[in-house]
């Protein structure tokens, strides 16, 4: 009798092993391709770590490629669309949370909606607009674009904090005179900082990981994102696996890190955004 | 407005100004989100609807004249289209089965406490942070025999007769993106599920071994009906949410070979990018969306008939 809860633990700790290994062997795989020295990818083809690392392509991707750029523009664009969407989601969160008001219904309907439509319709319109604006092949149209697509579910995500916090707060600080923008931006906000940091991790991942309208709305490599950047190098020079998956490892490292810091808020988040990924 | 919830205070009505700023404050806070939602997503909805009716192609100055169905019919002729619809069935069914099935699972075991977990479920759930557009590489580079070593290891078990790329393969190049997409989002199922799972009292499955109740009992008469309105939510809502998912599908295989992985959404979007035909990916797209719309309203409507069954 004592025999079987032990073989069911092990089953257990195995069944965790195996799902961790085919979570993490792809991107063991991206760091192993991208520390293999050129002479020796084809020679040692499918041994598990290469009898000698090197960091050459991240050095050649480093400095003599034009990596850093696509790096620098998907920090720009990510990194505004976070901070705008955040302020933005923040007070409509706010909002949606703390009044009732005519209309709040169908505010919340359309914003339920526009989860669900698929955006790919909007490509064509969407650079037909921004075309004679000058906002293609920019990073202020896509940060506008983000934001756009990211409200919403930010929206949701913020609310949620905000219904976590007890209304007496603010009401106790109306009746001391204050009005009641100012009680939540001296009272609430500094609560809901743990919630606005996961909103900011959140909205990041997702521009970060933008692809479609990057690729329609830029050409240039001047202003290329680090999707269109990777994926116009892979086109062009498909056979330097090495450079390519060292670039890769690179794209990977801000996701990571806002993945570390979003991760108590998965559920939160992925609950306000069912619909989104 | 917040004076019809305190009938409290009557006799003092606040000045009129500050009447007009409290009764507005609502749409000051939402109005910046509203407008940007609106000029965004809501006017090129509409731009694009009528796009199917025009002839609107990038390269061409000329074109932009209203015409009617032509695109439509062009459409009801399009064999590539009608692929497209039954590779995205294909897609979607294959993809949000077998995401569910191993989410369910994950979630099932990580709801065990043991030692360790935190640091289990952090590795677990990684995939979910990779960009789609990265994950699609990695998944298309595991698959090159050249660099990857998924071809040999099939080919060591006997399951392939050659190390070849599945992704060039016809008959079997969809799998390359649906494992793809599998890994990608057993995360989102295993999280949502084990929410679902933490918030069932545990009283319940005490009492029930107490009764006697074998642990697949337990399964089927507590966790199952418990779970079941989280299952359909996420079940019905991901389905719409993958079927319009062409990221992966863009990068790994851009629809190929020979359409044999092109879905819906990527055809859009391929009709749009490559083509530059506005009109015609515009006048895909409204298929698209009614085919979506009719989908929601099966949904709405087996919902009611749920409902009305209790």
């Amino acid at each position: 009798m004592r025999v079987k809860p032990a073989l069911l633990t092990m089953a257990h700790r195995l069944a965790i092993l195996a799902y961790i290994a085919f979570a993490l062997f792809p991107l063991f795989w991206l760091l192993k391709v991208a520390v293999t020295p050129n002479d020796l990818l084809y020679s040692e083809g499918i041994r598990l770590w290469p009898s000698r690392a090197s960091l050459e392509h991240f050095d050649f991707v480093l400095r003599h490629s034009a990596f850093p750029v696509f790096f620098r523009n998907s920090l720009i664009v990510s990194g505004s669309t976070a901070v705008v969407v955040t302020i933005l989601a923040s007070l409509s969160g706010y909002a949606l949370s703390r009044f009732r008001f005519r209309g709040k219904y169908w505010l919340v309907t359309l914003m339920l909606l526009t989860q669900m439509f698929p955006l790919v319709m909007l490509v064509a319109p969407i650079f037909k607009i921004l075309s004679p604006l000058g906002l293609t092949n920019s990073l202020t149209g896509l940060v506008i674009v983000y934001t756009a697509f990211n409200v919403p579910f930010a929206t949701f995500l913020m609310q949620s904090f905000f219904d976590g916090i007890p209304r007496d707060l603010e009401e106790a600080a109306m009746i001391d005179g204050a009005t009641q923008f100012v009680a939540f931006r001296q009272i609430i906000l500094p609560l809901t900082l743990p919630g606005i940091a996961a909103t900011l991790g959140f909205v990041f991942t997702a521009a970060w990981s933008e692809l479609l309208f990057s690729l329609m709305l830029i050409s240039g490599n001047e202003q290329a994102t680090f999707p269109v950047g990777l994926l116009s190098f892979v086109s062009k020079f498909s056979v330097d696996f090495g450079q390519m998956m060292a670039a890769g490892v690179l794209a990977l490292i801000p996701a990571c890190l806002f993945f570390l810091l979003i991760q108590r808020y998965l559920v939160q988040g992925l609950t306000a955004g069912a619909v989104k990924g | 407005m917040d004076y019809a919830v305190r009938p409290g205070l009557p006799a003092v009505r606040p000045p009129l100004m500050k009447r007009i700023a409290d009764a507005s404050a609502p749409y000051l806070y939402t109005a910046p989100a509203l407008i940007l939602i609106v000029t965004v997503m809501l006017v090129p909805l509409v731009l694009g609807v009528s796009y199917a009716f025009r002839d609107v192609q990038l390269l061409n100055p000329f074109s932009g004249a209203f015409i009617g169905l032509d695109h439509f019919r062009a459409l009801s002729q399009d064999e590539a289209f009608f692929r497209s619809l039954r590779n995205t069935l294909w897609w979607t069914g294959a993809s949000v089965l077998l995401q569910f099935a191993f989410g369910l699972v994950l979630a099932l075991l990580l709801d065990k406490p043991f030692r360790g977990r935190a640091i289990a479920q952090a590795l677990v759930f990684l995939p979910w942070a990779v960009p789609s557009f990265l994950a699609g590489l990695n998944w298309a580079w595991l698959f090159n025999p050249v660099v990857g070593p998924l071809p040999h290891w099939l080919y060591a078990l006997g399951i392939m007769s050659q190390p070849a790329n599945i992704l060039s393969d016809p008959q079997l190049a969809m799998w390359g993106p649906i494992v793809a997409n599998i890994w990608w989002g057993i995360p989102f199922f295993a999280i949502t599920l084990l929410a679902a799972l933490q918030a069932i009292p545990r009283d319940l499955y005490e009492a029930a071994s107490i009764d006697g109740a074998g642990a697949f009992q337990r399964f089927l008469s507590i966790t199952l009906p418990f779970l079941a309105p989280t299952i359909a939510i996420t079940i019905l809502l991901r389905t719409v949410w993958i079927s319009n998912f062409a990221d992966l599908i863009i990068v790994m295989t851009n629809g190929g070979p020979a359409d044999r992985t092109q879905i819906v959404a990527s055809y859009i979007f391929t009709q749009a990018f490559k083509r530059l035909d506005f009109g015609y990916a515009s006048a895909v797209a409204l298929v698209l969306l009614a085919l979506l719309l009719a989908y929601s309203l099966l949904i709405v409507i087996l919902r009611q008939w749920l409902l009305s069954k209790d």
